[in-house]
């Protein structure tokens, strides 16, 4: 299943609901967009937790947003960019997605 | 005293009691600079502002200063950049910009990594720096 | 959208004559907006467009009139930068009529 976040985790739970939930959960795949891309960088206070999951469950971050908010070169290593095209593969190769607004 | 007439104030001839008095207005940034509005908003109240001749200061905290990071690029996401805007302020006389520390190692920044001037501070100086002002307006 | 014509291709505006697209402007495109807002271009009010256009690219907004004539004068010097000088060349307003010639927004603050 693939899970969706897009607001900042500094803004609300979003970020922390999904990891609770999906974070051990097998087949699972999260991507931030938007606003949540910021969980992506470095040294940001969530990164531990982002790392937490990494060897269970797939993290991406779509590279517009990523670049759009100047992240680009401060991206925590294991999380991979998908483009546009690439948002688009990733709702096609899973069974459903959850969006977490 | 009147204001001189000009096109920032609509060619509008300010003239009562109240000009000549100068206040301290501070704009607080607290929003990540693409996911709403309020950024952009932010900023062309703060440029509007700078035609009234007041002592203006900007506070970046919490995702506001993610409004200030170097190497913004939007076009994919095809929403205008206005990141090179916090360095026009400068020419509007606006010049003072803190930044609250607590915020930038929060989220693994430093100084290095804004684009614009600005002066750190304590989550403590933020306060006082705050309860100097005589409006304070939030976004 | 009300549309110009220059040289055979048309162009967006809003309803006051900005050019929409900035990345479309091109001299004859300032021209044409000159000739509408009934300004004889000389090479001094093209330094004044070029100048704006130049300001945008760095800042992404049209300048206010007072933050204009400063950054005037600190690039092209005192004599030019007061607003007697750029009116004399933009009697209706330096800001409203030389940023529609250099096909900027309207500057923010100005109504």
């Amino acid at each position: 299943m693939l899970h969706i976040v897009n607001k900042s985790p500094f803004e609300n739970q979003t970020l922390d609901s999904c990891l609770r939930v999906a974070g051990n959960a097998d087949g699972a795949a999260i991507l931030l967009t938007e606003d949540a891309v910021y969980a992506a960088s470095k040294g940001n206070s969530n990164e531990s937790k982002i790392k937490a999951v990494m060897g269970k469950v797939k993290i991406y971050a779509l590279w517009p947003d990523v670049e759009a908010r100047g992240m680009q070169d401060r991206v925590i290593e294991g999380i991979k960019m998908v483009d546009y095209g690439g948002f688009v593969d990733l709702v096609a190769e899973h069974s459903n997605c959850q969006s977490w607004l | 005293m009147g204001v001189e007439m000009t096109e920032a104030t609509g060619g509008i001839d300010f003239e009562d009691e109240e000009s000549g008095v100068v206040k301290k207005f501070m704009f607080v940034n607290r929003k990540a600079p693409y996911g709403t509005i309020y950024a952009l908003e932010a900023l062309e109240v703060v440029l509007i502002s700078a035609a009234f001749d007041q002592d203006v200061s900007l506070a970046f905290l919490d995702d506001g200063v993610y409004q200030i990071v170097k190497g913004q690029h939007t076009k994919a996401i095809d929403v205008k950049n206005f990141s090179p805007t916090y360095r026009a302020l400068e020419g509007y006389d606006i010049e003072k910009l803190y930044v609250e520390k607590e915020s930038l190692d929060q989220r693994g920044l430093t100084e290095a990594d804004l684009l614009v001037d600005v002066q750190v501070m304590s989550s403590a100086d933020m306060a006082k720096m705050m309860a100097e002002q005589d409006i304070v307006i939030s976004f | 959208m009300p549309t110009i014509e220059v040289n055979g291709k048309s162009y967006e505006t809003d309803e006051e004559g900005y050019l929409i697209n900035l990345g479309e402007w091109n001299e004859d495109v300032g021209a044409y907006l000159a000739i509408e807002e009934k300004v004889e271009m000389t090479p001094s009010h093209w330094e004044v467009v070029n100048f704006l256009r130049e300001y945008y690219n760095d800042y992404q907004i049209a300048p206010a009139i007072r933050v204009l004539t400063k950054a005037i004068g600190k690039k092209l010097g005192a004599e030019k930068g007061n607003s007697k000088y750029l009116y004399e060349l933009f009697p209706y307003g330096p800001a409203k009529q030389a940023c529609k010639i250099a096909g900027l927004p309207k500057p923010t603050g100005c109504i």
